[in-house]
């Protein structure tokens, strides 16, 4: 019982992050934009954030931080492949290396002699006492708590009873019709680039101002690209997405806590490390073949 | 009717002439150059309330060019819109649906796994939260007062092509729109929606729409203009009354008299069978089935023709005849060899040539025509040493005089146009003269010259006695072509017409699936 409360604690916490990058890229894509950028996105939200708050003493600063920071990559994605018209692959992966390289040179310029500067990060919300034996579940950082109950459901409401949701699908189905109907697809593209990039860095400072408190090198360890696989797995729907994480999450969390258990010890780490990956990859198999891309997925558009 | 005071903005100090007081829009010496080409040369047109005017033209005469500069798509060199007699700048296509210009193109500017009613609010949505059921009777209004049935809730992808038409014209008139530019509104349709659009043309004009019916058919541009305008490379020729005869019409669209290529000889008879297929069965894309128990035979000396709406299973049978497809079932004989399931090597080498509908995916578009030419048959121009370029060059400049192919042997087939990359096509296949020759659509997209070339050389090869599988979207081709006519509907063929009893309307009958039970 304790083994199953603990695992779902740690489920929705390890899955936060995941949640912040799966539903940016879900709006970045569903624009018609593929943005490989995320995980350096994520990782300087990380590490931005993380400065700030350092620099300021406050933890918000340091999540305003984190946002800016997506904000602006998002931005530079969309200047890179909607305005300049750029291969979306090359952009996004040169975003990554260009992010995670000055995220990790400016953390030498102020960090300078190796010692691990520490911050004190968000506290973990303390659930009502009736919960009994379930208290642990609910005792999450308010980031979670945001993610789940604020994000998701205004991230689902958005693309579907809104005119910008309308605007988006459009525009990333067809945008000669979003044209000719008047919407500017550069403006769309470009919005939802920059609202899916800062929920990105919003995802990286997770790490940052909430698990850890501190900013280590990799931080990110390819949770961004996780996230890529997730948003195909989940169809570009937001729902599917989330329930992606969270599987993923559940698989991870679990082999933390398998590598603590006897009679596991024989098991090499590495091995169990990899399940969660290699249930994504399964996944992807499974329910991945035969989905219906956006129409206009990796296509700049021009006006002939 | 009011009028704008001409003192003001309106006068162009020629009112007077009767009708101007009707012109929606005017066009006026309307320039646009893409590099060394002049897509339209100082072009005037006008279109009036209540009237359908027709602008005809070749592919490539800059009819389109020119309706996508009133749509705010392309932007002019030169020239002036006047919309109500008022100079306007249409600078995007936000600015076009505001003068009340609504455009419904070939390919439709519809978002395939919306819904009708999502479509229809696309750009138009008042305030942040979208009101799907405002907009759902919006729809249901719109429907009503133009007289156009259409289910707010369907799936755009799941509608037939005549709705999609549809739901793109009441796109436009839900805006209000005014002037309604139509480019090639029949090319997909099957004659029976033609009439059906027709009515719901006429009905709107009488309500006072004009309308621009952009079109390369000469029998439709009668039926339905009130005036017709020519465009012939990038410059009008002149405007006439809807009434014009076709021969006429044709003579100004090309510059030159036109005689039509049609098959004159009757068919050969009790010829033996070239190709015999029966029990054909296929899967298509995403694995459904696509032929379901296609059965024909094409005797020497004949030519069947394939019709059909597309997607009802000719790529799939043209697929599967030249060997790019596996059948599931079923037997193909070209002159007694069986060749069901053989590769396209083992197809060529029995004798059956393949003109397929994608013209640009047959052939390889960086290289030079002579090097396209031998593609299929590179081992007979291999010497040990590798290829035997004079011999390369000397077949292609015989092909190039025989085929009257306007290019260099060594020119790219990337920079040659339309009619001269299918003639380089044909040339390539008829070369080898095949016994059985497989065509799709294979004067689509071609001006009236090389249309006429191909079909002439169709019908040599049908002289020469070659059994021709024929497949056309393009009716009047498979009436003038065919000596055998049948129907594919989702996969069977539904019908089996001679020639000489076939007529659109039977056709049309039979492609839309109605026909079964007759």
């Amino acid at each position: 019982m304790t083994f199953l409360v603990d695992l779902l604690a740690a489920t929705l916490r390890n899955a936060t992050p995941l949640v912040y990058g799966t539903v940016g890229e879900t709006y970045a894509e569903r624009s018609g934009v593929l943005n490989l950028g995320i995980e350096g996105t994520m990782y300087a939200g990380a590490f931005f954030g993380f400065a700030a708050a350092y620099a300021s003493g406050s933890l918000l600063v340091g999540l305003g931080a984190a946002l800016a920071v997506g904000l602006l990559a998002g931005a530079l994605m969309g200047l890179l492949t909607v305005t300049l018209g750029a291969n979306q692959h090359v952009s996004g992966i040169g975003l990554t290396i260009g992010l995670v390289g000055l995220s990790e040179f400016v953390n030498r310029l102020l960090f300078r002699g190796g010692e691990l500067q520490r911050i004190e990060p968000f506290p973990l919300v303390e659930p009502p006492a009736f919960l009994g034996p379930l208290a642990p579940i609910f005792s999450q950082y308010a980031l979670t708590y945001l993610a789940f109950l604020v994000l998701v459901p205004l991230a689902w409401w958005i693309l579907r009873g809104t005119s910008f949701g309308l605007e988006l699908r459009a525009v990333g189905e067809n945008p000669e019709a979003a044209d000719a109907a008047g919407i500017s697809v550069a403006r769309t593209r470009y919005l939802a680039l920059m609202f899916g990039g800062a929920l990105m860095g919003l995802g990286g400072a997770v790490f940052t101002l909430a698990s850890l408190g501190s900013f280590t090198l990799d931080i990110i360890a390819g949770r961004g690209w996780v996230c890529i696989a997730l948003v195909i797995f989940g169809r570009w729907r937001i729902g599917r997405g989330v329930i992606g994480a969270l599987l993923f999450s559940a698989v991870y969390s679990l082999q933390l806590r398998l590598r603590i258990l006897p009679g596991w010890g024989d098991v090499p780490f590495e091995l169990l490390l990899a399940l969660p990956y290699l249930v994504v990859i399964l996944a992807l198999a499974i329910s991945g073949r035969n989905v219906a891309y956006p129409g206009a997925y990796l296509k700049p558009y021009r006006r002939t | 009717m009011s009028r704008a005071n001409p003192g003001v903005a309106g006068s162009t100090g020629r009112a007077g002439s009767t009708g101007r007081a009707d012109i929606a829009v005017e066009l006026q010496g309307i320039t646009k150059r893409f590099g060394d080409l002049v897509a339209n040369d100082h072009v005037d047109f006008d279109v009036r309330r209540g009237e359908v005017h027709a602008l005809l033209g070749e592919n490539g005469a800059g009819k389109t060019t020119l309706m996508r500069i009133l749509y705010g798509l392309t932007a002019p060199d030169e020239g002036e819109i006047r919309i109500d007699g008022r100079p306007v700048t249409v600078r995007s296509p936000k600015d076009a649906i505001a003068a009340g210009i609504g455009i419904v193109t070939q390919h439709f500017s519809l978002v395939r796994p919306m819904t009708v009613a999502e479509n229809l609010a696309l750009g138009r949505t008042g305030g942040f939260r979208l009101d799907l059921e405002r907009t759902r009777r919006q729809v249901a209004g719109a429907s009503e007062r133009f007289g156009i049935r259409v289910d707010p809730a369907a799936i755009v992808g799941e509608l037939s092509i005549g709705e999609q038409q549809r739901v793109e014209i009441l796109k436009a008139l839900a805006r209000d729109c005014r002037v309604l530019i139509l480019d090639e509104p029949t090319a997909v349709l099957v004659p029976q929606e033609v009439e059906a659009l027709f009515m719901t043309l006429r009905r709107l004009v009488a309500d006072g729409l004009a309308v621009v019916f952009i079109s390369h058919k000469l029998g439709e541009v009668r039926a339905i203009s009130d005036r017709v305008s020519v465009l012939r490379r990038g410059a009008m020729v002149g405007t006439v009354p809807g009434s014009t005869d076709e021969r006429e019409l044709a003579r100004m669209m090309v510059g030159r008299p036109t005689f039509g290529v049609a098959r004159s000889e009757p068919t050969g008879g009790e010829a033996e069978v070239l190709l015999r297929v029966s029990g054909l069965r296929a899967a298509g894309r995403h694995g459904l089935p696509a032929l379901h128990d296609v059965t024909f035979e094409i005797r020497r000396g004949e030519i069947l023709g394939v019709a059909g709406v597309s997607g009802n299973g000719q790529t799939e049978l043209v697929e599967v005849l030249s060997g790019m497809r596996h059948p599931a079932a079923g037997s193909i004989t070209v002159d007694g060899t069986e060749l069901a399931g053989a590769t396209p090597t083992a197809m060529m080498a029995a004798g059956v040539g393949r003109i397929p509908e994608d013209r640009h995916a047959s052939l390889v578009a960086d290289l030079s025509v002579a090097d396209n030419l031998v593609l299929e048959r590179l081992d007979d121009f291999t010497t040990r040493t590798g290829l035997d370029e004079r011999r390369i060059r000397e077949h292609a400049t015989m092909l190039i005089e025989r085929f009257d192919i306007r290019a260099r042997p060594e020119d790219r087939v990337t920079t040659l146009s339309g009619g001269n990359i299918q003639k380089v096509l044909l040339a390539r296949v008829l070369s080898r003269q095949p016994k059985v020759i497989v065509v799709a659509q294979p004067t689509r997209g071609l001006d009236i010259g090389a249309t006429e070339y191909v079909r002439g050389e169709l019908l040599a090869r049908r002289a020469a006695g070659a059994a021709v599988l024929l497949v056309s979207e393009d009716l009047d081709e498979l009436l003038a072509l065919a000596d055998r006519l049948i129907v594919l509907y989702e996969g069977r063929i539904v019908g089996e017409i001679p020639a000489a009893d076939a007529d659109p309307e039977r056709l049309g009958i039979l492609m839309s699936g109605r026909g079964r039970a007759a």
